[in-house]
């Protein structure tokens, strides 16, 4: 067994396992950090596979933005989340069933299928060599020229999604007192102030 | 020596542990929307997979646009959780209801 051979498989248990234990774990806070875990390890297998540049997008996107709002999320909302577990053992038979018939299915992939000759003429872009450009190089040069609308479409839909998050989760509290700069300019000194004329010995 | 077809079994595996992780916990919507990063992950690995055994880029730029899909999914399905939560008190996918569907 060579070292490559040693980190796929590292990796590629790393994945599985983080994976299964995320969606088994009693506190869902550990279910994020097991969903961590299986992206780096994911990352690694995308190193493995050369496509360095999708590794650490997977590592800062999901790592760094979207397992953090998971955590976030977890921990703003107060749930009993014993009590959603409960049922878990109810659901296990039908799930268990689910799951192998699947995996049965999708493991097809050991060796029964070919590789179509057509298949080399079909490609949309041959993947420059290695000494050439770099993987992240040769990717930014497909992304800015040929998909360069569907790059501007991915970014749109990002901006919807922010819009999106933020009109859903804002609310106005009423209980607070805020700021109103309307108010403030519109404040005029005459009706704000009176000047009193007070004679000696008399007060008001 | 490694193959296509072990990168595609991990793939399979992770897959299949998302849906099961649906199954599993039908209740609880956060852990359900972790099985769903994980099924895209396993897309994902799939779509890198092909590429780099194939010697086509397309399939990394195609798996870019999936993260990106899934980053804004995320975001929007932890926005609504959290507006949930804060009219009904608790995030049983159960008690959704309201819109009688």
């Amino acid at each position: 067994m060579t070292f490559f051979d040693f980190t796929f498989y590292l990796f590629a248990i790393v994945t599985v396992g983080s994976g299964l234990l995320c969606v088994l774990a009693r506190q869902p806070v550990h279910s994020v950090l097991w969903l961590i875990c299986a992206f780096f390890s994911s990352a690694g297998l995308f190193v493995l596979l050369g496509a360095e540049f999708i590794a650490m997008l997977l590592v800062i996107v999901y790592v760094g933005a979207v397992a953090v709002l998971f955590l976030f999320v977890v921990m703003m909302l107060d749930v009993d989340f014993a009590q959603l577990k409960a049922e878990m053992a109810k659901f296990m038979p039908v799930a268990l069933l689910i799951g192998v018939v699947l995996l049965m299915e999708l493991g097809l992939v050991f060796g029964s299928w070919t590789v179509s000759p057509d298949a080399e003429g079909l490609r949309a872009a041959v993947t420059p060599a290695l000494d050439e450009v770099h993987n992240t190089a040769a990717l930014g040069q497909l992304i800015y020229t040929k998909y360069i609308y569907l790059f501007q479409a991915a970014g749109l839909i990002l901006l919807v999604a922010m819009i999106g998050a933020i009109v859903l989760t804002l609310r106005h509290r009423k209980d607070v007192k805020r700021q109103v700069i309307r108010d403030q300019i519109l404040r005029d000194p005459k009706d704000a102030m009176e000047i009193k004329d007070v004679k000696p010995g008399q007060g008001l | 020596m490694i193959g296509l077809e072990h990168y595609l079994s991990v793939a399979a595996a992770l897959f299949v542990i998302g849906i099961f992780g649906i199954f599993l916990n039908r209740k609880n919507v956060i852990i359900i929307l972790m099985s769903i990063e994980l099924m895209l992950l396993s897309v994902n690995i799939n779509f890198v997979a092909f590429s780099s055994f194939a010697n086509d880029l397309v399939g990394q730029v195609f798996s870019l646009f999936v993260l990106t899909v899934a980053a804004a999914e995320a975001a929007i399905g932890l926005a609504i959780l959290v507006c949930f939560f804060r009219n009904r008190g608790t995030i049983a996918v159960e008690d959704v209801n309201v819109m009688k569907g």
